[in-house]
C-alpha cells in the first residue's frame, strides 16, 4: 500500500511549532536549581514529538538534530545530567534553531542546518562530559577555526571477516535452527508463540516441534502459563536479524537460541549429516516421534533434509573460522535497502492557515443548527397553511420569527466563536522577549501574566501581537529602570511588567503595566515644541500631553535604541490598533509607572454599523468610530482659504468632509445647511463627514473588497445588507488621507484658531 | 420592471447556460472552446473553462473614485465581485445599462488565489471550438486599450472573432 | 473486522496511523493521551491497542499497566510506538506488560506489516 505522508505534514508543522512555543515557556519558567521534573518532562515530550514525526515524515535535517536534544534531556529528565542557565540558553537557542528548519521545510526551501549542526556539536560536548558553556565556547572557536563541527561520533564499521567469507565459499548457510523456551508468564504480555511460530514460517520452510516435557499434571496447570518450548528448523535464505526480529518483543522473556545451519555446496548432493549427536532436531524429532507427538506447524513440504549437511558452530570453529553466527551471516546477508529518501517537496503550494476548534463549540454549533431547523419546518408548515389563515395562525407566525431571529443570532455568535482563541497565544511569546532584553539591557525583570485564556479572534490576536511587542520593549527599555537606579528610589531591583486581559462589552481589554520610573510629560511636550508639533505658546492637559507620545515624529528620537527606537514609533502602534478598529491609551505616574490600556473588538468579522445615505447610495460607518452626529448649522461652518470648510464644534474647530464629492458621487456641492454631519475621530483628530441621511444602526459582516478586486482608499471593505445589495464600510482614517492636503490645511488653520 | 425585456434577458441567460453546459461535456484534446460575445457589433471571446456563469445586469454598487469602466460591485452569493465594462475599457462608446444587459462572470484561478469578476457586454453570442492552429496571433497596433487583452484572432463562419485573455482581464486592476 | 485502538498525543503521527490503518481496513479508534484512551477502552473492548510511549496527562506505559489490570485486556495485544532504540526504555513499555514495540520512525508499510503480525 503506498500512503502519501505529505498529506499529514500540515498537522506535523503545526503541532511542531506548538511544541516549540511549550518547549520555550517551560525553558524560561524552569527553576534550575531545583528543575520541576514535569516541566522537564514537557521540554522532553516535545523534542520527542518533534523528532518522532519528523523521521516519520522524512525531514532528516530535523531528526537529527532532534535526537542528540533528546538525548540530552532524557538524561536531564533521569538525574543524569545537570542543567545551568547556559544549558537553558542552548536549549532556548535550539528551539529557534528548530523553528528555523521547521520553518524552510515549510515553505519547502531547503534549510540551513549549520547552526543546528553548530549546536548538536555543542550538545555532544556536553553528552561527552563537558559543561554547557565550555562545551558552547569550544564549538564557537571550532567554527573560528573552521575546524568540522560534526556531532556524530563516528563509529567504525564492523569489517567483515575475511574468514567467513572464505568459508561461504564452500560451505552454503541455507537457514537456522532455533530453540525457543518461553519462560512461563510471556503470554500475559499478549505474545502468543502461535504467532511467533506463524511468522517464522513466512520466511522459509519450517519444521517445528513442541517440547510438552514441563507441562504438569491437569490439577496443578494455570491456565495462562506457558509450558511448552519449541525446535524449530528453518530454511530460509533470510538474514538472522529477520529471525531476531520475530522474536524481538520477548527476548527478556525466553530462552532462545538461533544456529544457522549449512550446507557443503560442493558436496551438495551427498547425504550427509555432519556431527548429529549435536543436532538437536534430529534428536528430538527422533524423540518425538517416538513418544507420539506430533509436530506443530509444519508449513509448506518438508524440507528433504537429505540434501543439507547441518551444522552447529562448533563445525564453523573447527573449520578455523574465528566468526560468530551472527557475523558471518551478516557477511552474508545482502544489503540492507537503505530508508527511502525524503519525499521530494512537491510544486510550492499555498498554505492554508487552520484553527483548532474544541469540540464542544462544533456541538453547540450542531445543537443550534438543529433548533434552527426545528424553527425552519414550524415556519414552513405555516406557510403551507393554504388560504384560511387565521389571527392564530399570523400569531404564530410572529413567534416563530422571534424564534428563528434569536436562532440566528446565537448561530452568529457560535459560529463568531470557532475564531476565537484564547490571547494566551500571543502572550506565550512574551516571557522570551522579557528575558532576552532584560539580559541584554542588564535589568532585572519579571512578567506577570494574568487572564491568558481570554479569548479574541484569530485574526485579531494576529494583528495585536506586533503592537504589543513593541509597547513590552518600550516598557522594557525606557519604563523599568536600570538595578541600581531603582534600588536608589527604593524600589526592588527586580522589575515588573504585569500583562493582563478582560472582556468588557463587546471588547477585550489588554492591559499592560510597568512599575518604571513613569512618562515624563513635560519632556514630551519640551519634545513636541521642538519638532514643531505643538506650538509654542499652545497650553495642553496632561491627558493631551501624554497623548503625544503616540504622534508621529515624536518617536523618541534622541534615545534611539537597539531595541524599540527603530522604524516603528507609537505612532505606528496606535495607527495599527486602530486599524483593528480599537483604541490605546496610557496612565502614567512619575517614579511609580505606567499603564497601556489597549482596547479591541472581539471580532473583525463583524462590526455594529451606522448606515447612511449620500447620493442615494448606502454606506456604512464602524459605529466605534463615530464620537457624534449632529444637524449642519450654517452658521457654525467658516470657510478657511483654499476652499475647504472647518466647522466649530464647541469651540473646537474640525475639518469637514464631504463623502459625495471625495467619492466622487455628484457633480454639484450639496448644501451644507441642514445637512448632516458625523463626526468621526481618527487618529486623536476629529473630522465631520457630511452625509444626506442617518439611517439605522445595524450589525454588518465585514467582507473584503480586495479579494477580487483591490484596495480602495477610504473604504475599509464591503458588506452586503438585507436586501441582497452591497455597502462600502466607510474608513475614518482613510478618508482623511483621501482629502490629503485639503484637510492638512484646514487642520492647521484650525489650530491657528485655537491659538 | 418591463416583463417582456425581463423574459427576453431571462431566456438569453438559460439558453447560454444550456449552451455553455454542452460545449463543456465534449471534451477534445489540443481544441479549446470559446464563449463568444457581441460589442458594438463586433465578436469576442473568452475561454469557456474561464466563464463561471452569465447574470443579467442588476444591483450594481459603485466604488468611490474607482476607473470609469468599473461599474462597482456586485453580491455573488455572499462574495464581493467587481464589474468591469469591457465597453468602456476597449473605449466602444457609450455604454447603457439596462435590464438587458449582460454580465459574463470570469473566474481565474492563479497560483494561490481565485479571482471573479463580472465583464459587462453587450450580448452574449455564441460557443465554439477552436484548435491552437486556428488560432491568429494578434494584430501589431500598438493603440486603444483593448490591444492588451486580446490573446488572437480567429475566423469562425466568415466572421472574424477577437479572442480575449481573461487573465490579464482580471488582472488589470491589480496592475493598475 | 479488527478493532485497534489508536493513542498518540501528536495529532500529525495519530492521523497517519488511524489513515494507514482505516487504508488497510482495520476499525480505528483514536485517543489523544492514555487517560482518553483508558476511558474508551474500558467503554468497548479492542482486538489490539497501539500507543505511543511520552504522552501528557497519562503515558503510554502507564496506560499498558492500566489496560493489563482490566480482566478483556489481560491478553490483548498492546504494541508501544516508541523513538527509543536503547534496550532499557523499550523494555519500560514491555515491564509494564506491552506485547512488544513498533520504532519510530516507521512508515505505513511497516507499520502494518507488524499490526499483521500480531493480528494474525
Amino acid at each position: 500500500m503506498s500512503i502519501d505522508l505529505s498529506q499529514f505534514h500540515a498537522v506535523f508543522f503545526e503541532e511542531s511549532f506548538e511544541g516549540l512555543e511549550l518547549m520555550e515557556t517551560s525553558l524560561l519558567e524552569l527553576d534550575v536549581d531545583a528543575p520541576d521534573s514535569e516541566q522537564i518532562n514537557t521540554i522532553f515530550r516535545a523534542a520527542h514529538s518533534i523528532k518522532g514525526g519528523s523521521g516519520t515524515f522524512g525531514f532528516v535535517q530535523v531528526a537529527e538534530f532532534t535526537h542528540i536534544l533528546e538525548t540530552l534531556l532524557d538524561k536531564i529528565r533521569d538525574g543524569d545530567q545537570s542543567i545551568d542557565p547556559d544549558g537553558i540558553e542552548l536549549f532556548l537557542q535550539s528551539v529557534d534553531c528548530l523553528r528555523g528548519l521547521l520553518e524552510a521545510l515549510q515553505t519547502e526551501t531547503e534549510p540551513d542546518t549549520t547552526r543546528a549542526q553548530q549546536l548538536a556539536g555543542v550538545f555532544q560536548a556536553v553528552l561527552d562530559g563537558g559543561t554547557y558553556a565550555d562545551s558552547a565556547n569550544v564549538v564557537k572557536t571550532n567554527a573560528i577555526t573552521g575546524a568540522p563541527l560534526h556531532a556524530a561520533s563516528p563509529s567504525p564499521a564492523p569489517a567483515s571477516s575475511d574468514d567467513s567469507v572464505a568459508n561461504a565459499g564452500t560451505r552454503k548457510q541455507i537457514g537456522f535452527s532455533i530453540v525457543f523456551e518461553p519462560e512461563e508468564d510471556m503470554l500475559k504480555g499478549g505474545n502468543d508463540p502461535v504467532r511467533m511460530l506463524r511468522e517464522l514460517a513466512t520466511l522459509g520452510d519450517l519444521i517445528s516441534h513442541a517440547n510438552t516435557d514441563q507441562v504438569p499434571d491437569f490439577d496443578q496447570l494455570v491456565i495462562d502459563h506457558c509450558y511448552l518450548s519449541w525446535d524449530i528448523e528453518l530454511v530460509t535464505n533470510c538474514d538472522i536479524d529477520d529471525i531476531e526480529e520475530v522474536f524481538e518483543w520477548v527476548e527478556d522473556e525466553c530462552e532462545l537460541s538461533i544456529t544457522p545451519i549449512y550446507a557443503d555446496i560442493s558436496s551438495a548432493a551427498e547425504l550427509h549429516y555432519s556431527n548429529s549427536q549435536n543436532h538437536a532436531i534430529d534428536k528430538k524429532m527422533q524423540q518425538a516421534t517416538a513418544e507420539g507427538q506430533r509436530l506443530v506447524m509444519p508449513s509448506g513440504p518438508l524440507p528433504s533434509l537429505d540434501n543439507l549437511q547441518l551444522a552447529s558452530p562448533g563445525d564453523v570453529t573447527n573449520n578455523g573460522s574465528d566468526a560468530t553466527p551472527a557475523e558471518a551471516s551478516a557477511a552474508l546477508a545482502p544489503p540492507k535497502p537503505t530508508a527511502p529518501a525524503a519525499a521530494k517537496p512537491k510544486a510550492a503550494k499555498v498554505e492554508a492557515s487552520s484553527i483548532r476548534v474544541g469540540i464542544d463549540k462544533v456541538d453547540s454549533l450542531i445543537n443550534l443548527v438543529g433548533e434552527l431547523v426545528i424553527t425552519q419546518s414550524m415556519l414552513g408548515q405555516m406557510g403551507s397553511a393554504g388560504d384560511s389563515i387565521t389571527d392564530e395562525h399570523i400569531g404564530n407566525l410572529r413567534e416563530g420569527l422571534v424564534q428563528l431571529e434569536q436562532n440566528t443570532r446565537e448561530l452568529q455568535d457560535s459560529v463568531m466563536r470557532i475564531r476565537m482563541l484564547p490571547i494566551s497565544f500571543t502572550f506565550n511569546r512574551f516571557p522570551r522577549i522579557v528575558r532576552d532584553i532584560s539580559i541584554q539591557l542588564g535589568k532585572q525583570v519579571q512578567l506577570e501574566l494574568s487572564g491568558e485564556n481570554t479569548e479574541l479572534d484569530k485574526t485579531v490576536m494576529e494583528k495585536i501581537s506586533d503592537p504589543m511587542v513593541h509597547l513590552i520593549r518600550n516598557a522594557l527599555d525606557h519604563g523599568i529602570e536600570m538595578p541600581e537606579q531603582r534600588k536608589a528610589a527604593g524600589k526592588p531591583e527586580m522589575g515588573t511588567i504585569v500583562l493582563n486581559a478582560f472582556h468588557q462589552g463587546g471588547n477585550i481589554v489588554i492591559e499592560m503595566t510597568d512599575d518604571g520610573g513613569g512618562i515624563d510629560t513635560e519632556r514630551l511636550l519640551t519634545k513636541a515644541r521642538n519638532n514643531g508639533l505643538v506650538g509654542e505658546n499652545e497650553k495642553l492637559t496632561q491627558e493631551q500631553k501624554l497623548d503625544l507620545l503616540f504622534s508621529p515624529g515624536l518617536s523618541t528620537v534622541e534615545e534611539v535604541s537597539d531595541l524599540s527606537g527603530r522604524g516603528v514609533g507609537m505612532d505606528v502602534v496606535r495607527r495599527n490598533i486602530q486599524e483593528l478598529s480599537g483604541s490605546v491609551e496610557v496612565s502614567t505616574e512619575m517614579g511609580v509607572g505606567s499603564t497601556f490600556r489597549i482596547r479591541l473588538p472581539l471580532t473583525l468579522a463583524i462590526l455594529d454599523g451606522q448606515l447612511v445615505t449620500v447620493a442615494d447610495q448606502t454606506y456604512i460607518f464602524p459605529l466605534v468610530s463615530i464620537s457624534e452626529s449632529l444637524q449642519i448649522d450654517s452658521a457654525k461652518v467658516n470657510n478657511v482659504a483654499g476652499g475647504s470648510d472647518v466647522y466649530n464644534l464647541r469651540d473646537e474647530y474640525i475639518p469637514i468632509l464631504c463623502l459625495d464629492q471625495l467619492f466622487g458621487l455628484r457633480q454639484e456641492a450639496k448644501v451644507l445647511q441642514d445637512s448632516l454631519l458625523v463626526v468621526v475621530e481618527s487618529e486623536g483628530q476629529k473630522v465631520g463627514v457630511v452625509v444626506d441621511e442617518l439611517l439605522a444602526q445595524q450589525q454588518v459582516v465585514i467582507k473584503s473588497l480586495e479579494e477580487n478586486y483591490t484596495r480602495v482608499q477610504g473604504v475599509s471593505g464591503a458588506t452586503i445588507l438585507g436586501d441582497g445589495t452591497v455597502a462600502m464600510i466607510v474608513d475614518a482614517l482613510g478618508l482623511s488621507g483621501l482629502a490629503g492636503s485639503e484637510i492638512a490645511a484646514a487642520q492647521k488653520i484650525a489650530a491657528e484658531a485655537v491659538a | 420592471m418591463d416583463v417582456a425585456k425581463q423574459d427576453t434577458a431571462q431566456n438569453m441567460i438559460q439558453q447560454t447556460a444550456a449552451m455553455v453546459d454542452q460545449a463543456s461535456d465534449e471534451d477534445f484534446e489540443d481544441q479549446q472552446q470559446y464563449l463568444t460575445f457581441l460589442m458594438q457589433g463586433e465578436e469576442y471571446g473568452v475561454d469557456i473553462l474561464n466563464v463561471q456563469e452569465i447574470r443579467g445586469w442588476g444591483n450594481v454598487a459603485p466604488i468611490p473614485n474607482a476607473p470609469k469602466h468599473v461599474s462597482g460591485v456586485i453580491n455573488l452569493r455572499g462574495a464581493i465581485v467587481p464589474v468591469i465594462d469591457l465597453r468602456l475599457l476597449f473605449e466602444l462608446g457609450d455604454a447603457n445599462c439596462d435590464e438587458n444587459t449582460v454580465v459574463i462572470v470570469l473566474k481565474v484561478a492563479t497560483e494561490n488565489v481565485n479571482r471573479i469578476m463580472g465583464i459587462v457586454v453587450d450580448a452574449v453570442s455564441d460557443v465554439f471550438s477552436l484548435t491552437l492552429a486556428d488560432k491568429r496571433p494578434p494584430p501589431n497596433v500598438n493603440q486603444g486599450m483593448s490591444h492588451t487583452y486580446i490573446d488572437g484572432l480567429t475566423e469562425v463562419k466568415g466572421k472574424m472573432v477577437i479572442l480575449l485573455d481573461s487573465e490579464r482581464l482580471l488582472h488589470l486592476e491589480k496592475n493598475d | 473486522m479488527t478493532k485497534i485502538l489508536a493513542v498518540d498525543d501528536s495529532a500529525s503521527m495519530r492521523q497517519m496511523v488511524v489513515f494507514t490503518l482505516q487504508s488497510a481496513g482495520y476499525d480505528v479508534v483514536e485517543a489523544s493521551d492514555g487517560q482518553k484512551a483508558l476511558d474508551i477502552a474500558k467503554g468497548t473492548s479492542f482486538d489490539l491497542v497501539l500507543s505511543d510511549v511520552n504522552m501528557p496527562v497519562m503515558d503510554g506505559i502507564e496506560l499498558v499497566k492500566e489496560l493489563r489490570q482490566i480482566e478483556a485486556y489481560k491478553y490483548t495485544p498492546i504494541l508501544m510506538l516508541t523513538t527509543e532504540t536503547a534496550g532499557d526504555k523499550k523494555m519500560a513499555g514491555k515491564n509494564a506488560g506491552a506485547t512488544g514495540w513498533v520504532v519510530k520512525p516507521f512508515n505505513p508499510d511497516k507499520l502494518l506489516a507488524t499490526i499483521k503480525k500480531v493480528t494474525g
